[in-house]
């Protein structure tokens, strides 16, 4: 167990955490400590409860038991520490405005009530933006943009809150090779600022390339660490079962 | 029809403020209402304040709108309270609570009405008048209890305007970013409630509904901005209840109310059908012209094609070796509309490009090369 002290140092700390959906553990007395400056992915079968730990950790479903702490606080203290960017099929794209202004939302954390977005937040935003690539789309119809330009409009978005945390629930799900290419950039220019990456990932081929840290989840944290020895064969056997056979050969190739 | 009516007579001038005051209201929050997918949300709250308006009568004995209207909202508020407590306690979902809200809450509220109506007494008469709303019997106070009430509400949209904006949009990502996302919501479907409360008089609790569904349906149609829908929004609703308190009032048969309503589904039917972009004519219209685009471009190059093998880009064709060329229908239709435009002329020995025609047909050929190439590209670089 780590001692309280060292946790201010300590991006996220999960500690005994369960969670449930009715009487169903969604996640089972899960231990996690993810550290400073790294890029993890989490890994798991469908069901494992990949979403629901970051949505735990974001204060959007409650532990049944456990807790949660950033830099040692609980969550609500450090909101602003730490930046979400959702799945993509969690919102109606048919919404009446266009790219620039839904990342210009990432600011009304910073903006407090009543006063409106200016033109600082409009230059932040474009900022943002055009490290996604997406600068030429500014002015676009949400609605209009294919999948993988909303998923980098998600991800300015994020940016724009100039986080030192960072949870993204899927970002590669069905996007396409520029976005794919435009968003490990994004990841690995936030490491290089020493800032967490955590993310939901489900193409394992890629984990060892992507990222450095890895937790395998399946309801329980099968095993969490370094990519080099945690991403194991053993290991993954264990989070997935029988179908790893199958999932290995897929990687191997 | 005379139209200084509106400035001189007492309850035609009356009518027309009480209803505009209500279109701008109804209409504002009816885009929050579609965009957040809660459009039914209105439909279950005014049919829910029915008993609360019979019981206020029951318990005070009064007819004075204000009372009737707190007795409404209190309803109102406790069908939210049910259908929230029925969502969060049991597996069923949003669209089925509401269904159970209405029918609980206006069943007993019918029941409740039909009793108090058969007890004979005088000081009920008019109670009836809620179902379907009695535009005439407003009174100038009663404009200006709702002008109160509007101004109080349009100013609370206007002071959380970029929360509701991103608590419609995107709920989760709201809560992450530290809003009090619950009391938002609380807030903005109280000011759904109020504005059902306000519209009772005018427009009824069976028909209220629309007015807090159809200006925002309408809006969504004519723009992609937020802002310009809301405003939009209240700009159509104004219009429907201007223009039914108007039509009601200089055609004494006609009922205000259903008027009223039968206008803002009008401005609903002209949105549909002809916005652009998302109107169903103007998406007609759009399909066809590509279609024929499409044609003209396919005729063109395999006149273009047929004719350099001869090595005259103006060499003719019969219409049958076009035809056979093309096996598609429609080739004279649009030989013809390509005629018109200068593009290819009858001769003796066929159809033949003109020289505008053979530019034209390069200029589709360079095209769908470029086409070609553009794509080949982006799967290498892929």
């Amino acid at each position: 167990m780590i001692k309280d002290k060292d946790l201010t140092q300590t991006p996220i700390a999960v500690e005994d955490l369960t969670v449930a959906y009715r009487d169903e553990p969604v996640l089972w007395d899960v231990d996690v400590t993810v550290p400073e400056g790294t890029l993890m992915a989490i890994v798991g079968p469908n069901g494992a409860g990949k979403s629901t730990l970051i949505k735990t950790i974001l204060g959007l479903m409650k532990p049944s038991a456990g807790r949660v702490l950033v830099y040692g606080k609980p969550y609500p203290q450090q909101r602003h520490l730490v930046a979400y960017v959702p799945q993509r099929g969690s919102v109606d794209w048919d919404f009446p405005t266009n790219a620039l202004d839904v990342v210009i939302m990432g600011r009304y954390g910073h903006l407090g009530w009543i006063r409106r977005p200016g033109s600082s937040d409009r230059a932040l935003a474009l900022e943002s933006l055009r490290k996604v690539g997406m600068e030429a789309f500014a002015e676009r119809q949400i609605s209009q943009l294919s999948g993988g330009q909303q998923q980098r409009v998600f991800l300015a978005r994020a940016l724009v809150q100039n986080a030192q945390i960072y949870l993204m629930d899927e970002p590669f799900q069905g996007v396409d090779a520029t976005t794919e290419k435009a968003i490990i950039d994004v990841l690995r220019t936030l490491k290089s600022e020493g800032r967490t990456v955590v993310v939901v990932h489900h193409d394992l081929e890629t984990v060892p390339e992507y990222f450095d840290h890895v937790l395998l989840l399946n309801v329980r944290a099968i095993a969490s660490g370094e990519v080099s020895t945690t991403f194991t064969p053993e290991n993954l056997r264990l989070a997935y079962g029988g179908r790893m056979d199958l999932l290995l050969d897929g990687a191997r190739r | 029809m005379d139209l200084t009516l509106i400035f001189t007579d007492y309850t035609i001038r009356n009518v027309t403020l009480g209803a505009l005051v209500l279109g701008i209201v109804s209409g504002t929050l009816s885009a929050f209402a579609v965009l957040r997918k809660q459009s039914l949300l209105g439909d279950a709250m005014s049919h829910a304040a029915l008993p609360g308006i019979v019981i206020a009568f029951l318990l005070t004995g009064q007819r004075s709108l204000p009372v009737l209207l707190f007795g409404a909202m209190i309803a109102g508020w406790l069908g939210t309270l049910f259908m929230l407590l029925v969502t969060s306690q049991t597996r069923i979902k949003q669209d089925a609570a509401q269904g159970v809200v209405l029918a609980v809450f206006f069943g007993f509220g019918m029941a409740l009405l039909s009793w108090v109506l058969r007890q004979n007494n005088a000081q009920h008469a008019g109670l009836d008048s809620f179902l379907f709303g009695k535009a005439a019997a407003t009174v100038a106070s009663d404009v200006r209890v709702m002008a109160i009430i509007g101004l109080i509400v349009l100013a609370l949209v206007a002071l959380f305007w970029k929360e509701f904006k991103l608590i419609s949009f995107d709920h989760g990502y709201a809560t992450t970013l530290g809003l009090p996302v619950g009391r938002l919501d609380v807030l903005l479907t109280t000011l759904i409630v109020v504005v059902v409360v306000v519209g009772l008089q005018m427009v009824g609790v069976v028909l209220m509904s629309a007015m807090l569904v159809a200006p925002g349906v309408a809006a969504r149609q004519w723009t992609n901005r937020f802002g310009l829908m809301v405003v939009l929004s209240a700009g159509f609703g104004a219009l429907a209840g201007v223009g039914g308190a108007l039509i009601s009032s200089f055609e004494a048969r006609l009922p205000t109310g259903p008027v009223i309503v039968l206008f803002v589904s009008a401005i609903v039917a002209v949105s549909l059908l002809f916005a652009p972009q998302r109107g169903i004519v103007w998406e007609a219209v759009q399909r066809y012209r590509s279609a024929r685009r499409l044609r003209e471009a396919a005729v063109l190059e395999m006149l273009y094609g047929m004719a350099i093998q001869h090595g005259d880009p103006l060499h003719p064709h019969s219409l049958a070796s076009l035809r056979a060329g093309l096996s598609r229908e429609g080739v004279r239709y649009t030989l013809d509309h390509l005629e018109a435009n200068g593009m290819v002329k009858q001769t003796e020995n066929g159809w033949a490009l003109t020289p505008e025609g053979v530019a034209k047909a390069r200029q589709f050929l360079r095209a769908s090369e470029g086409e070609q190439a553009h794509r080949y590209s982006a799967e290498v670089l892929s």
